[in-house]
This record gives structure tokens, sequence and C-alpha cells, in this order.
């Protein structure tokens, strides 16, 4: 035990001791746990705070820049339910979210597997397919744009060709939803071809030799062998195109700006025009709340789905 | 036969992909009083267009704003991912398997829901048409997908090499620095890749925090300058083939990296 009799300095001695503890400290793993505080710092400023923030907004009738709002309940969520454009609207997200993911997969499956063969030009092919994934969506939306413009636009010229009447591709909403899931489709088509195609290289030979010496022809194989073994960039493609797709703002921005009228527009660009062309922040918060629980349902419970038919390698 | 049958469809599909690319570029080298078809191959390489829309939508003002942004962006996430991700990679305790938890649940959160409360706080904060604000709020939506990637690297790094630091008197931090951090070069490599792609080409968050002309980033300055000349096709073309350049001929001259990383970003994430 310490010898009460020696005398000793109060302060140094305290100091050392506070001064161990600190050195102590900083050699333990827990001081570790210091290095994610700013990232935690930014979750919490930036993203959780709006989150709650989002909700208490959805509530008000704020109108987006004056200092006071006036309580509205849930107003904006009934509205939500008697609005016309809402329907339009959630029909038109789901076409592009569902509709991209469809088209991507199928389309970057088939490239993927008409690649996987030993063909010249293969590099060629995959630097021009990729090519769009890196031009900013809002550029690729412009592009498009002389292609169906109506007066002058590449395809009017093509069907002038052939003795066709010329269309305004994009007055017609529908068609104008189809035209920007395409547009959508070619720009990210891309990222899911150079998946399936990892996916498809790490398939270990003797398997597919395995099954033709069981005699199975082509499409046995891929039935059996090349669909199972892929299941893991399936759940990665599905799930990150239908993210995606939900999200759709850019391209629609460019193309169509949500016309004509409504008739082409996404969750996410009705949530803009409400906030800064109507000024009706409560509403559109309320909007994008939906939004969040509808992306987080909708991915979580494909994952899920996807998940449980994946093969262990 | 079949060879030829092959050629024959990956030629049709190089054409079909690459129909947009020359319209653009058939466009921007037209007159605008050149009205022919689209199709039709320009006879002169009329560079005015270019020189208006590099005047007109302040080109060179928005690339530095891209770099301004990107380039920050993309250093405070790699660093700030790397500091978060060593407790969570090398000290597991339940605690910051909660904390990892939740990092990566914010992978889910789509920015643009939280739009309106995000641009009244931005505006409360003061941080509009300021690079700062706009760079935190990249880096704080990119840093759920970093932090992943890196804890999932580390955690394939050896606990030896650490030990070893340690005996040989290392404080944990000199390890991080001295030992770790070199070692991440890969995977900071797909990060900077698919983050830098992702900011670089931004549009949804600078259109909203980025509004001054002398701040504004490429998208943003040219969808300004197309709203305004829309009727001039050719100076818009022109535009957008500035715009795109950048990053397409990066690309071009790094593609092997490019694909490889975003699709490892992909798939791991």
């Amino acid at each position: 035990m310490m010898q009460s009799s020696r005398p000793m300095p109060a302060t140094p001695q305290g100091a050392r001791t506070k001064s161990n503890l600190f050195r102590r400290f900083f050699q333990s793993a827990t001081s570790l746990n210091l290095m994610y505080v700013p990232a935690l710092i930014l979750f919490g400023i930036f993203i959780l705070y709006p989150l709650a923030k989002g909700v208490q907004i959805s509530f008000t009738n704020w109108d987006g820049y004056s200092q006071h709002s006036t309580w509205a309940g849930v107003k904006k969520y009934t509205l939500m339910l008697h609005d016309k454009k809402i329907k339009t609207t959630m029909k038109n997200t789901l076409i592009y979210g569902l509709g991209s993911t469809v088209l991507q997969n199928l389309l970057g499956l088939a490239y993927a597997l008409f690649l996987d063969q030993k063909i010249r030009g293969k590099g060629l092919m995959r630097t021009v397919v990729y090519l769009p994934v890196i031009i900013s969506p809002l550029i690729m939306g412009y592009i498009f744009y002389f292609f169906f413009q109506y007066d002058g636009g590449a395809l009017n010229d093509i069907m002038k060709l052939f003795g066709k009447e010329p269309l305004d591709w994009l007055a017609n909403g529908p068609r104008a939803v189809k035209i920007i899931t395409a547009i959508n489709t070619y720009q990210y088509m891309g990222i899911a071809m150079i998946i399936y195609l990892g996916g498809l290289q790490s398939i270990p030979k003797d398997y597919y030799e395995a099954a033709q010496m069981d005699g199975a022809r082509w499409w046995g194989r891929f039935r059996n062998v090349t669909w199972p073994l892929l299941a893991p960039a399936i759940t990665v493609n599905v799930v990150l195109n239908i993210i995606g797709g939900l999200k759709l703002f850019d391209i629609i921005v460019a193309m169509t700006n949500g016309g004509p009228g409504y008739a082409s527009q996404s969750l996410s660009t009705m949530m803009y025009n409400l906030y800064f062309a109507r000024q009706d922040a409560g509403y559109a918060a309320a909007l994008g709340n939906v939004m969040f629980v509808m992306i987080c349902i909708i991915s979580l419970s494909m994952l899920f789905i996807l998940r449980r038919k994946e093969v262990r390698m | 036969m079949k060879r030829t049958l092959q050629s024959g469809f990956m030629l049709f599909i190089l054409v079909v992909h690459l129909i947009p690319f020359y319209l653009l570029i058939n466009l921007s080298f037209k007159p605008s009083k050149d009205t022919s078809s689209k199709w039709q191959p320009a006879d002169t390489f009329y560079w005015d267009n270019f020189a208006n829309a590099w005047n007109k939508a302040h080109i060179d003002k928005a690339i530095m704003s891209n770099l301004i942004v990107t380039v920050f962006t993309i250093v405070l996430v790699v660093l700030l991912g790397a500091f978060a991700a060593y407790p969570l990679a090398r000290h597991r305790t339940k605690w910051n398997s909660f904390v990892y938890g939740l990092s990566i649940s914010c992978l889910i959160v789509p920015a643009l829901t939280i739009l309106v409360p995000l641009y009244k706080f931005v505006v409360d904060i003061g941080g509009m048409n300021h690079y700062w604000a706009t760079i935190l709020i990249q880096v704080t939506f990119s840093l759920p997908l970093t932090i992943f990637l890196l804890t999932g690297f580390m955690g394939n790094v050896p606990k030896e090499l650490d030990e070893a630091g340690l005996i040989d008197g290392c404080s944990r931090y000199a390890i991080f620095f001295r030992i770790i951090l070199p070692l991440l070069k890969p995977i900071v490599a797909t990060i900077v890749i698919v983050i830098g792609v992702q900011v670089w080409n931004d549009y949804q968050f600078s259109v909203f925090f980025l509004q001054k002309p002398n701040v504004q980033t490429i998208p943003v300055a040219l969808s300004m300058f197309i709203s305004q000349f829309h009727s001039n096709i050719n100076w818009v073309a022109a535009g957008c083939l500035i715009g795109m350049m950048p990053l397409t001929l990066t690309y071009l001259f790094l593609q092997k990296y490019f694909i490889k990383g975003m699709a490892d970003g992909a798939v791991k994430g």
C-alpha cells in the first residue's frame, strides 16, 4: 500500500496521474472509436436531422421560405389520397423503376452472354456500351432531345424517309415515359453488362464440361449451371437498378420536365415542382417521406427475396 | 459462318450505341443556318459553336467549380471514411457493430427524399452558394458506401501487422497512418472512381445549393445555358460536348480502371 508518511506535493503528482490516464486512454483500443466521430456527426447533421425535420415539416403548411408556418396535421397525407396527379406520378415512378430494371437486366445479361465468348472487338464493344455510364444523365437527356425532337429531330427524319408523318414523340405522356425509361436503360445497361460478365467469368469451366458430359444442350447448361450461379450478380443488378430508376430525376428534367402537363413526372420531379414552383413545402416533404418509405420497402424486399434464392458456391 | 454472324451482330450493336454520339458531334460542327438533316455529315468544321458555348455557358468557371467540389469531396470522404473504418474493422464490439449498421443503413436514404428539410437547413446555416455546404453534403452521402468498402477491405488486412507494430512500440494511430493507410491503395482507387463520377456529374444537389453563376458546376451551368439558348440547337450540342469531355477523355485513357472500379464498387456495395 501507499506510504502515507512520505511527504508528497499534491500538484505534480495529480498532474502525472491525469496525464497517465490520458495516455492510457489513447493507448487503449477503445480510444480508436473517436475516429468515427466525424463521420457520425456528418450523418447526424445532414441525414438524421433532416429526416426527422422532414417528418415535422410534412405536418405543416410551410411555404418553403417564410419564418412561420401553421400546423396542418395529416392534411398533406390525406391530400395525397385525393390528388389526381399522384396516381399518374406513382404509376410513372413505378414504370421508371421496374421498367428500367427489367430492360437493363435482360439487355445487360444478353450482352454479357454475347461477350463471354472468344470474339474479336470485345474490348471495343465493352468500352462503347459502358461509355454513357460516365456521362452526366442531364447531358444524356439533352442529347436524346435532338433525337426525339419534333421539328428536325433525327427520328422524324427517318419517319419521313419511310414516307410516314413526323410525330411529336414527347408530346404524348405515356409515350414520353416509355422513351425516358429506354434512355435510362441505354445509359446504365453497361453496369449490368459488366457485373454479369464478371459473374459469368467466375463460374468454373468444369461445371460446363460436366454438364456437357451429361449431354446438356445450351439451354440446359444455361438453366442449370449459369442461371443459379449468376444469382448474386442478379441481386446486385436488380437492387441497384430499381433504386436508380425510382429516383430518376435528371433525364426527366432534360427531356420533358415532367410534361406534357404532369404526364411524365416522377415523384422526384413532382417534389421539386411543389417545393420551388408551387411553394408547398409541407406537401413536398410529405411526398418525400412517402417516397422514402416506398424505396425502402421495394428495395429491401427485393434484396430479401433474391438473397434467399442465391446458391452458395 | 458463325464468325461472320458474330462480327455482324457486334457491328450492329456498336453502331446503335454510337448513334447519339454521332448526332451530337455532327450537330456541334454545323452552323445554325444549316437546317439539313441531323444525319447528314457536316461539311464544315464550324468552331464558333464551341466558342459561343464556352463563353456564354461560362464553362471555364464551371470546370473550376466541378474540380473544387469533386477534389475536396474525394479527399474528405477517403480520409473520414478510412478513419471511421479503422475502429469498425479492428475493434469489433457490440456497440461498434451497431455504429457500423447505422452507417450502412444511411446507404438506402435517397438524398432526394429529404431535399426539403436539407434545403431549409442549408439556408439556415448560411451555406447557400458556398462550396463548403455542397462538399459536406456530398461527403455525407458518399460516406456510407466508402465506409462499407473500406471496412470490408481492412477486415482482410492481417491483424498480425497491427500486433507487430504494437510490439515495436508504435501507437495505434501510428499503426493506422504508417501501416494500414498505405495498404488501402486499390480500394481507394475504386472509391475515387465511383464517388468521383457521381459527384462530377451531380445535378440534383448542385442545382439547389450552387445556384449563383460564379459557383455553378458543369451540369447546372449547361442547364442554364440550354434554357436560355434552346432554340440554337448547335450551340447546345457544342455545350454538351464540351461539358462531357473532361470525364470522357479520362475514361478513355483509364477505362480499364473505370470499368473494374465501378463494377467492384457495385458488387461489394
